[in-house]
């Protein structure tokens, strides 16, 4: 009988053994996708791959990125067309939530809850998050929305039919129809700027250095430094979108 | 100032919490409820034909005509809605000649041209060639040409040619009605695979979309035999329709069964957008999902039918009975429609607010586009029946 059992549990050991073995082979070979952070996998370690870190701890909600975004691509100057927006959360004592963003930020931001009833209260910066996986180029049914080699989500307005999917398609609101085109618009990431090496116009005009733009290709450009000592978090990751906008000091109610 | 824009200011004034600035406007309207509608209507109306030709439905042989005509009909119309949406029309063709192959989208083109091409149009003529052939030697003038230009100028009507148009004119058939479900699934999936979305995004939703296209058309199809035989003043045939009720029955069923189940689901799992869903159902969408949807286009005709397949009222009552069902249920698949369309785009992604639908009258997104696109299938139905009559053609056994 004690025989019997041994030789019952030394299968069971193999068997375990076994599985547990090629779990760890299996695994092994999915460590590469693996990273949260870098859920936005390079397609090669050559050329430059462009991420975004904003730092919401230094934001303080001037809304000079908005406005100057508008005035750099001519963006339609009315409330419901934007690139790039700033968002007011503020957080009551008793715990409900208060998401503000009139004009976008651009005209800055008053403060609707007195100050004896606010928890907390922070500015997030949204733009495109330029996403490796981005669902937005997905859905296109002509192709007209693609990613650059650089990582850079671009729209070719000669050839966007206007369909709007991709509006849809976009979990993070940051396309719209411009009304006398007729095509979608998007951030480009100011990519006639960087073809100039310049920075982008919403980085460039920061004060307080809140947004930083770089390379993550490169482990010592000013990015990596940024991601590296900061605890930093995408947008909706459960989406896995591939975001390459990093925030500093994310929480949840921020969507 | 453009009165779109002008609609837009009154829309942000009726935001609800905070929606994404890009949100406020509602980028897929009216039109874009009326595409999977329009399409719904071929598709049921296309299987319900089948059931005819393939699965020997004997009984159901005075609407087979009726109902391919009208899958045809609305077929040519159902792109129409698409492509007057489009913000560059004239570009529409790119999806075509150059499809993105990951975009769900691309494929539309395709599955719509091979149902149009290949299955509707190659069914009907051989269907009605050599009807064709008979009515071009009966007829003079215009009408003759076109019956001489329809048929391809072919005249042989031996018994030998017709039991061949029969044969493949099957053999469309049995491949049609994969491509039916297809054709309609696949509009299903264009809004289930929206991940960004939580109210489309739910595998359910190819499968929800076939079985309301089935209700649709057939009721579609019902309703149109009703009203002709009362126009040619001919006595409905009510085996008939009391075998299409039976199915609409049956097929309603599955449809109730299938949207509850997704709504039980969303409701026991509870996701993220819960909250935000909840207050959108019980909000802004309480009367074209619980009235006009559930209880009206759903629920009445459930009991409704259910109680005739047990108890059996006179003749002319029943009458009555499926000239209104029909109605309902067509409103109920439109609101249907509606509320997938428009209530997935009222809350906001951050799941903190609400906009509001808002359009006019005119305008290429307005009220009277969606009329036209409407009405316009009809218009070609009409002609179709003046040149195609099923009941002026001669008695084939479909064996």
């Amino acid at each position: 009988m004690n025989e019997d059992t041994t030789k019952l549990s030394r299968r069971n050991f193999f068997k375990a053994g076994t599985v547990l073995a090629s779990g760890v082979a299996i695994a092994s070979t999915l460590a590469p996708y693996d990273g949260l952070l870098f859920a936005a996998e390079a397609p090669g370690a050559k050329g430059k791959w462009y991420g975004i870190g904003i730092d919401i701890n230094k934001c303080i909600g001037c809304g000079k990125c908005a406005n100057a975004c508008k005035q750099e691509n001519n963006v339609p100057k009315d409330p419901f067309y934007f690139r790039s927006w700033v968002e007011q959360y503020t957080i009551k004592n008793d715990g409900s939530i208060l998401v503000e963003s009139p004009n976008g930020g651009i005209d800055g931001f008053k403060q609707s809850v007195p100050d004896g009833d606010i928890y907390k209260s922070f500015f997030v910066p949204k733009m495109c998050n330029h996403c490796a996986k981005s669902p937005c180029t997905q859905v296109c049914p002509v192709g007209a929305t693609f990613e650059t080699e650089e990582g850079i989500v671009l729209v070719d307005e000669t050839y966007c039919i206007g369909c709007r999917y991709c509006v849809q398609a976009c979990p993070y609101g940051c396309r719209y129809i411009h009304p006398e085109k007729g095509t979608v618009d998007k951030c480009t990431l100011c990519f006639h700027r960087l073809k100039k090496g310049l920075q982008p116009a919403c980085f460039e005009i920061c004060p307080t250095e809140a947004r930083i733009f770089g390379d993550l290709n490169d482990p010592k450009s000013k990015l990596n430094y940024f991601l590296k000592n900061h605890t930093c978090m995408v947008i909706k990751p459960h989406l896995n979108t591939g975001s390459k906008l990093f925030y500093n000091a994310l929480t949840p109610e921020v969507r | 100032m453009t009165e779109h824009l002008q609609n837009l200011y009154e829309v942000l004034s009726k935001v609800e919490g905070y929606v994404y600035p890009n949100e406020i406007e509602l980028n897929w309207s009216i039109l874009i409820v009326l595409y999977p509608y329009i399409t719904g209507l071929v598709a049921g109306a296309f299987i319900l034909a089948s059931l005819e030709r393939i699965f020997k439905v004997r009984i159901l042989k005075p609407t087979y005509g009726i109902a391919l005509l009208t899958a045809f009909s609305f077929m040519l119309v159902a792109t129409m809605p698409l492509v007057s949406h489009l913000g560059k029309p004239l570009r529409a063709y790119e999806i075509m000649i150059t499809p993105h192959s990951s975009s769900a989208m691309a494929i539309f083109g395709f599955v719509y041209l091979w149902y149009l091409m290949v299955v509707l149009f190659l069914e009907i003529w051989f269907d009605y060639r050599r009807d064709m052939v008979i009515w071009a030697n009966g007829t003079t003038g215009f009408k003759r040409f076109l019956y001489k230009l329809l048929s391809l100028w072919t005249t042989d009507i031996s018994p030998k040619a017709v039991a061949l148009d029969d044969r493949i004119g099957y053999i469309v058939t049995v491949i049609g009605v994969p491509s039916a479900f297809l054709l309609h699934g696949y509009v299903g999936f264009i809004f289930g695979s929206i991940k960004a979305n939580p109210w489309w995004s739910t595998v359910l939703m190819p499968v929800i979309f076939l079985f309301s296209a089935m209700v649709s058309g057939i009721a579609l199809v019902m309703l149109i035999y009703i009203v002709l035989s009362k126009i040619r003043k001919q006595i409905v045939d009510m085996d008939c329709l009391d075998t299409i009720a039976k199915y609409l029955f049956y097929i309603l069923i599955i449809d109730f069964t299938l949207e509850g189940l997704d709504q039980i689901h969303r409701i026991y799992v509870a996701e993220e957008s819960f909250e935000a869903l909840h207050k959108l159902v019980f909000g802004k969408l309480f009367y074209s999902l619980f009235i006009y949807q559930g209880l009206m286009g759903t629920i009445v005709p459930l009991l409704t039918l259910g109680t005739l397949q047990f108890y059996k009222p006179k003749a002319k009552i029943r009458r009555a009975i499926y000239l209104i069902l029909p109605v309902l249920v067509l409103m109920g698949i439109f609101f249907m429609r509606w509320n997938v369309v428009i209530g997935g785009q009222l809350f906001s992604k951050s799941f903190y607010g609400y906009t509001t639908f808002k359009t006019g009258l005119i305008g290429t997104e307005g009220y009277l586009m969606a009329a036209t696109w409407l009405i316009v299938p009809f218009l070609i139905l009409s002609f179709l029946l003046w040149l195609l009559p099923p009941w002026k053609k001669i008695e084939t056994s479909h064996e």
